[in-house]
């Protein structure tokens, strides 16, 4: 059974491939992913912000109330290096290469084009064999054109690009007028891969403290079918790769986001919620189905389902009117 | 051979040396040569080698005696080992310092000596700790700057291992220890040539081992002990000619030549100043330029001053003197002179009835100066040579004070000065937070690096803790900097903070045609009406450039904060012309790179922001020729206050204590309390505001404010007859208090508030309709100043509420209680004084605290104003500092004393019943006195008895009249940090408390040394980053309340106000009403946690939350009802410990330094404890109902 699948130029073994999440914060876990049977792992990512923030906090906690008064002129010792944000993921990404065999793509977090973006380059150094650049990004300012969002989108892969060789990924979140668009534009700036969709964290309020509380609640599989159904429509329109994220939890979903046209199926929640072995039963699985109905092949099946090769295509448009316009036609 | 120039402290260069020829350093922290240890610390938790290609093991222990202790069995069992100390910490290593002399130990100990304390604590520096040790048997060699400081470490450690006596190595602190200069490095090689190896191995021969066992350390009776102590002559004998040759080689390759005793000036001077130490080298310019103007004087500079060689001494002074003054850096009283004084006699009486070159005895006298860092100028120098002029020159003077109670001071002229003209001296006013002193160390470093110039830095810091304010003075020029004393002549000041010009007169100090640098957030064409006409004044007449910049906005922009320091060093740079504006430019950002490189590029990118934003912001403002300005500068202290606030601590306030007389002062160091209430420091940028409509009068924001900045109180409708149109009330919700309809008011004081936020965040009201805002919000205090000034005033006004209605066991009851601790000094956002704060409130009137040297000890007495202070009645907190390490035994002496007066008192009475009367006894004797109006009943009783024995001429009457107030309680507190209980008065506290005397124990704690910046102690937890614990500590926190539980009779509590108020306060008053010891131990964040210090109370709460800081009170009178003793007030832990730490600092760097090592130790803290939690879980559960049966 060949379950062989290339994304972004990257050969890989199946099409199950780990999403960015906490459970690559450590060695270990990136360890049982790929003894689980992932085919490559997209590492958690690293925030702009992280960059940022986490850089300007240790300066300030560390400075504050020094040289001040005479007999405490400090309150922390001073090291030589600090393993900062960057420096800290990039040793990682090193560990993670060399604790592994498959491919480990890095991801990068951030909306601006700031100094951060030259990460990138030093992540390609560390060994990356391929780059996720997650734009999160909710605009919340009104005098802000969504095509100057858009815009922003094509201009920070753009940058990111420029900085590397390696394949670089671009997952977005599905909040776009037209996503169709907006994916050509993304494949048109050089996207290797378009990975679809961001699951963004909705907060919540808490009614005893009257905080906001964000929390992440995980994914189930009725949420696949909004990646589905652009897989389904971007599939042959784009020179770059796609992947499915957000609701793969079954071999079924795996195979029904292949036959969309996706070449990879992306997995966090069901791995969380079930452990890193849960791979292995999905891939298990997909064998087997494929086996029953017949298939040789991965291949076979990529995009057998998407609009182009569906006998109704718009079924993927506006697909809740479907039997009206089809009665419409009969009576035409 | 040239060597590369490097530009470092005084610390920094003795560590330099030290830590590469020493195997084994035992260290503990304190003030002014902590640094020593931490540098050593640091480059061997760095991996960094000695010159033996090892790297030196760096212990610290419990105390500075622990520490010569280590030393002294290290030495012994052959390793190379050093210390480093000053002052009260050199005093305990005296006993381990005779016997390592009496053995012939080869050690140096590098001190930077600094005052002991006497009539009052000080950090700063002179001789009186050295001179406490010279009999000890050990050599002594002064250096007197930081060039010194880094060749006589070396040379000393040359001498030692040849001659076998052990050197004390003393610069001068804060002066030497601290002042940043250009120097010239020392190789490896060159250690390597002046250390002969063979030495090293004698001394490790010399070592006690069971392969050649040897008995060292015996006891020895009259026959035989003096002969044995004089056999040791020979060796003191042979020292100082070791000493010179060891000077002799070190000349032969590095080229400075010196002598035990270096001379500079006239071959045929008549008049000669001895001294050592840092004053040396103003000293010797001063010669220089007297001689210059025809003087004939010199300087005899005293390098090895023990053993003192006669012979050196006297071949070194010019035949032509006649009249010699030797000055002392300390003060002896009682002697017939001061130290070196007494030598220097010496050595010229036994010389001249020896066969001396002089035919006449050149006059002596000698003098003191420079106390606790006092300045010594030239000025005072020339009036030493001036007095040495005259023919009954003033003996056992003074100079550098004004001394008008014994008039031993000499008058001198502070015009007169030597510095050249071509010597640059600027002088920069900031703020410690903007980071000022930062600036300016780099930029001395980029000065000396990039130019030819030599370049010194000496930073004057503020003695309060939060707003402090810093001065710094750099001088650079195209000679040797000798001029160890402030800038009285800038060619350049800069004011970092515009309010300063409100509070000091900086300009005073500006020489005529000087710039004048003002960072000010007022738009450039109104800048200079915004100036005070004293301001103005200064710049008009001195004929001043002036320029100016909003470094504020800069900084803004570009993601600095309030640091304005990168961008104001870029000004001094661009208009001082000290170099070429593109290699400055290029060289501040090399610099930055170095210094912030390490955390992270966005630092580094922010600075190169604010200094490519910088020029076009910075402006000359063309200075009229008159005055514009329409106002002056405020006075700094009202109307109101008391003649000695007026008088003396208003002068020291301003930054003129300098000028005040000796007939100012106390005499035995005593000073009156309530006097932070006059120093309106008005440093907040924003104050809490009262919204009444969200107010649910919990009080939880008086409770924890650190400063007693927000206050509550209730009155009645007819008590706000006087009140200001805005004074803000409403009626008050509680049910305590008889009076009915009662109001309530919370209330802020504007100028004493530090602006934390922790009131804020504590605020448990939220605003219904708008979520973020609560009870009390944050505003900006300027436009509320004036308002909030005069509506705290009238708060004040409003009588206390009575203390015999109050529950103090309550939270939000105990906040109506008067605090008699306020305003003080402590950090913003302190984690300590809120807990002091609350003992005052609780027991302020009746209350004696015996307090350990340490933070409190500084924002409790650190000049010029004290916090504690007095209520309506006169009554308040009586406090006294003895030591660090004698704490708990200082305070038990308090106990002693009231007891035995006590005991004394009901003697008396029963003696004097018969005029007292049988009844009035009886009460006096039985009251109880438990509540506040037991209290307030048995202080009427005393009152009476007092009026009945009135003009009793019997001794007993007139015994008993002294010693009556001891029958009312006296409350005893012992309060002090971790580093005092845990480790350097542990042997105190732990025995106090075995004592079962009634003494109760606050231990603050922090869990590192706070005061001294942050060393680890043993309550540091397991996994923290502490100086000294650079890898993290490595073992848990020890669990002091566990061991004074296993006492059994000791109440102990472990409380963290933060995570539960209730159970904080209810332990106070328990500790207090505890018939027997007590020990509070009370969690306090700090800001040496690393974490945002308006949190700390969630901090608090989250280290709970952890169950790295469980809650309990052991009460042992529980028993007596069949309780078990210990009550857990904590529950279970809700979070992982890492979930806590990680928001501190001191945890999380280390996931930065050593990610590896992090992990492991918080896997260790989390376990250890779990385990520690259900330890108590089940001493918690243990059942005592059935122990008597």
């Amino acid at each position: 059974m060949d379950l062989t699948t290339t994304y972004m130029g990257l050969k890989l073994k199946n099409p199950v491939v780990a999403s960015a999440s906490t459970m690559t914060y450590k060695l270990d876990g990136v360890r049982r992913l790929e003894d689980a049977g992932v085919s490559a792992i997209i590492l958690h990512s690293l925030f702009e912000e992280q960059l940022t923030h986490e850089a300007l906090e240790l300066h300030y906690l560390t400075t504050q109330g020094t040289e001040s008064f005479a007999e405490a002129l400090s309150y922390f010792p001073e090291a030589d290096e600090y393993n900062l944000g960057p420096e800290e993921y990039l040793k990682f990404i090193r560990k993670a290469k060399q604790a592994t065999r498959i491919p480990i793509v890095a991801s990068l977090n951030g909306f601006t084009s700031g100094g951060w973006v030259e990460y990138a380059k030093n992540m390609q150094d560390a060994g990356a064999d391929a780059l996720e650049l997650n734009i999160y990004y909710l605009a919340t300012d009104p005098d802000l054109p969504g095509s100057e969002v858009e815009k922003n989108y094509v201009d920070v892969l753009k940058a990111v690009k420029s900085q590397v060789n390696i394949p670089v990924a671009i997952k977005l979140g599905p909040f776009f007028s037209n996503m169709a668009n907006m994916a050509c534009r993304l494949d048109e700036a050089g996207a290797n891969a378009l990975v679809l969709f961001n699951r963004f964290y909705q907060p919540d309020l808490d009614l005893e403290n009257l905080v906001v509380w964000p929390h992440v609640e995980l994914s189930s599989s009725a949420e696949l079918r909004l990646p589905l159904r652009w897989i389904a429509i971007l599939h042959g329109r784009l020179k770059c790769s796609l992947a499915a994220t957000t609701g793969v939890h079954t071999a079924q979903d795996v195979l029904k986001v292949m036959m969309s046209g996706a070449d990879v199926a992306m997995m966090c929640s069901a791995i969380y919620r079930n452990g890193p072995d849960h791979v292995q039963k999905v891939v298990t699985d997909i064998e087997a189905w494929m086996e029953e109905n017949e298939y040789s092949s991965l291949s076979q099946m990529k995009g057998s389902m998407s609009q182009k090769s569906v006998a109704e295509p718009g079924a993927y448009e506006r697909a809740n009117y479907m039997k009206t316009l089809q009665s419409f036609r009969t009576v035409i | 051979m040239t060597r590369p120039t490097i530009t470092i402290d005084g610390n920094e260069a003795a560590a330099n040396v030290a830590h590469r020829l020493n195997e084994v350093i035992a260290i503990y922290p304190i003030t002014p040569s902590s640094n020593m240890g931490e540098w050593s610390d640091e480059w061997s938790a760095l991996g960094r080698k000695n010159i033996w290609g090892t790297v030196p093991t760096v212990v610290e222990m419990q105390s500075e005696g622990g520490a010569a202790g280590a030393v002294h069995g290290a030495l012994q069992t052959g390793a190379l080992t050093t210390t480093f100390t000053a002052s009260q910490g050199l005093l305990l290593m005296i006993p381990n310092m005779f016997k390592i002399a009496g053995e012939l130990t080869s050690t140096v100990f590098h001190v930077s000596a600094r005052t002991v304390a006497t009539h009052a604590l000080s950090i700063f520096g002179d001789h009186s700790d050295v001179m406490a040790v010279r009999s000890t048997g050990w050599g002594m060699i002064a250096s007197a700057n930081v060039q010194e400081v880094l060749d006589h470490a070396l040379i000393a450690n040359a001498a030692t291992l040849k001659a076998r006596i052990p050197i004390v190595h003393f610069f001068d602190g804060f002066r030497t220890s601290h002042e940043v200069q250009k120097i010239e490095s020392l190789t490896d090689e060159d250690l390597r040539f002046m250390i002969d190896d063979d030495l090293v191995f004698a001394h490790r021969a010399r070592a006690l081992s069971p392969d050649r066992p040897v008995i060292r350390g015996t006891a020895q009776n009259p026959d035989v002990f003096f002969q044995g102590r004089e056999a040791i002559n020979p060796f003191y004998d042979a020292c100082p000619q070791i000493m010179q040759e060891a000077m002799d080689r070190f000349a032969t390759r590095i080229g400075r030549s010196y002598h035990l005793f270096d001379y500079v000036g006239a071959p045929d001077a008549e008049r000669v100043i001895v001294l050592m130490g840092s004053g040396c080298d103003p000293a010797h310019e001063t010669v220089e330029y007297l001689n210059a103007h025809n003087e004939k004087v010199g300087v005899l500079k005293v390098r090895l001053y023990r053993p003192f060689s006669v012979k050196h001494f006297i071949a070194a002074l010019p035949k032509s003197v006649k009249s010699i003054a030797v000055l002392d850096r300390v003060k002896e009283p009682g002697s017939p002179g001061e130290p070196l004084y007494q030598d220097v006699v010496v050595a010229m009486s036994e010389t001249m009835s020896n066969g001396a070159p002089w035919k006449v005895h050149p006059r002596i006298i000698g003098g003191r100066y420079g106390l606790s860092s006092k300045e010594f100028t030239p000025a005072m120098i020339k009036a030493v040579f001036d007095e040495l002029k005259k023919p009954t020159p003033k003996n056992h003077f003074t100079v550098g004070i004004h001394d008008d109670v014994t008039h031993t001071s000499l008058d001198y002229d502070p015009a007169f000065s030597v510095e050249a003209e071509d010597v640059f001296r600027g002088k920069f006013y900031g703020l410690g937070a903007d980071g000022t002193v930062g600036a300016n160390k780099n930029s001395i470093k980029i000065i000396g690096d990039e130019t030819n110039n030599f370049a010194q830095g000496y930073f004057v810091y503020d003695s309060k803790k939060s707003g402090a304010v810093t001065v710094s003075h750099l001088r650079f020029g195209p000679r040797p900097i000798r001029a160890t004393y402030l800038i009285d002549r800038a060619k350049f000041v800069a004011c970092h903070q515009s309010v300063f010009l409100e509070k000091y007169d900086m300009l005073a100090d500006a020489m005529p045609g000087a710039v004048f640098l003002l960072n000010t957030q007022s738009p450039t064409e109104q800048v200079w009406d915004a100036l005070p006409s004293e301001v103005q004044q200064d710049i008009i007449s001195k004929k001043l450039k002036f320029y100016c910049i909003d470094a504020y906005k800069v900084a803004a922009a570009t993601g600095m904060g309030a640091r304005v320091n990168t961008i104001m060093q870029t000004c001094f740079f661009a208009i001082s012309g000290i170099l070429p504006p593109d290699q400055a430019i290029a060289a501040i950002k090399s610099t930055i790179k170095k210094t912030y490189g390490k955390r992270g590029e966005q630092i580094v990118q922010m600075n190169y922001k604010a200094v490519d934003e910088t020029l076009a912001n910075l402006h000359e403002i063309k200075v009229p020729d008159k005055l514009t300005s329409k106002f002056s500068r405020p006075p700094l202290i009202s109307d109101k206050a008391p003649d000695f606030v007026k008088n003396t601590l208003s002068e020291v306030i301003a930054g003129r204590g300098d000028k005040l007389p000796v007939s100012a002062f106390p005499k035995d160091g005593t000073y009156p309390l309530s006097t932070t209430e006059w120093e309106k420091r008005n440093i907040a940028l924003e104050i809490p505001v009262w919204d009444r409509d969200v107010c649910i009068q919990c009080n939880k924001c008086v409770l924890v404010c650190p400063h007693a900045a927000i206050r509550a109180k209730v009155f009645t409708q007819d008590q706000l007859k006087n009140a200001p149109p805005t004074f803000l009330h409403m009626k008050y919700k509680g049910t305590e208090f008889s009076t009915p309809d009662l109001l309530y008011s919370l209330q802020t004081a504007p100028e004493d508030c530090t602006g934390c936020g922790i009131c804020v965040d504590v605020c448990p009201a939220k605003n219904k309709t708008e979520v973020r805002l609560k009870a009390i919000n944050m505003m900006p205090q300027p436009p509320l100043r004036e308002q909030e000034r005069v509506n705290y005033e009238f708060f004040l006004s409003i009588p206390e509420a009575n203390r015999d209605e109050i529950k103090v066991s309550q939270v939000k009851s105990s906040q109506f209680l008067q605090p008699l601790f306020e305003y003080s000094g402590a950090c913003s956002g302190c984690g300590e004084t809120p807990y002091v704060k609350l003992l005052t409130q609780l027991f302020g009137d009746r209350l004696i605290i015996a307090n350990a040297t340490g933070c409190s000890s500084i924002y409790g007495a650190n000049l010029p104003t004290t916090p504690y202070a007095v209520n309506h009645e006169g009554r308040g907190p009586a406090w006294s500092n003895s030591l660090f390490e004698d704490n708990a035994e200082f305070g038990m002496g308090f106990r002693l004393t009231f007891d035995k007066h006590r005991e004394f008192s009901i003697e008396l009475l029963q003696r004097l019943e018969g005029i007292i009367g049988a009844n009035l006894v009886t009460e006096i004797i039985n009251a109880d006195m438990s509540t506040e109006a037991g209290i307030r009943a048995q202080r009427g009783r005393v009152e009476e008895l007092r009026k009945r024995l009135s003009g009793d001429p019997s001794e007993a009457a007139r015994h008993l009249l002294t010693i009556a107030d001891m029958l009312v309680n006296r409350s005893v507190w012992i309060v002090g940090g971790d580093g005092w209980a845990y480790d350097i008065g542990y042997g105190g506290l732990d025995h106090v408390l075995a004592s079962g005397r009634k003494v109760r124990m606050l231990v603050l704690d922090t869990g590192v040394y706070s005061n001294t910046g942050g060393q680890c102690s043993k309550a540091s937890p397991l996994g923290a980053v502490a100086k000294f614990a650079f890898g993290g500590k490595p073992t848990p926190r020890k669990d002091l309340g566990m061991m004074a539980i296993n006492y059994g009779y000791v109440y102990v509590a472990q409380v963290a106000m933060g995570a539960n108020d209730v159970q904080t306060v209810k332990a106070f008053v328990e500790a207090e009403a505890y018939d027997g010891p007590s020990l509070i131990i009370a969690y306090s964040h700090c800001i040496a946690h690393g974490i945002d210090m308006s949190r700390g109370m969630i901090q608090q709460k989250a280290v709970v939350e952890s169950a790295s800081w469980p809650l309990y009170r052991y009460n042992p009178d529980r028993t007596r009802e069949g309780l078990n003793p210990l009550q857990l007030d904590s529950k279970p832990p809700k979070i992982k410990v890492k979930d806590w730490a990680y928001s501190e600092t001191r945890f999380k760097m280390l996931t930065k330094i050593n990610p590896e090592a992090a992990e492991e130790l918080m896997d260790r803290a989390q376990k250890d404890t779990m385990e520690r939690w259900r330890f108590y879980e089940q001493l918690a559960s243990l059942d005592y109902s059935k122990n008597d049966k």
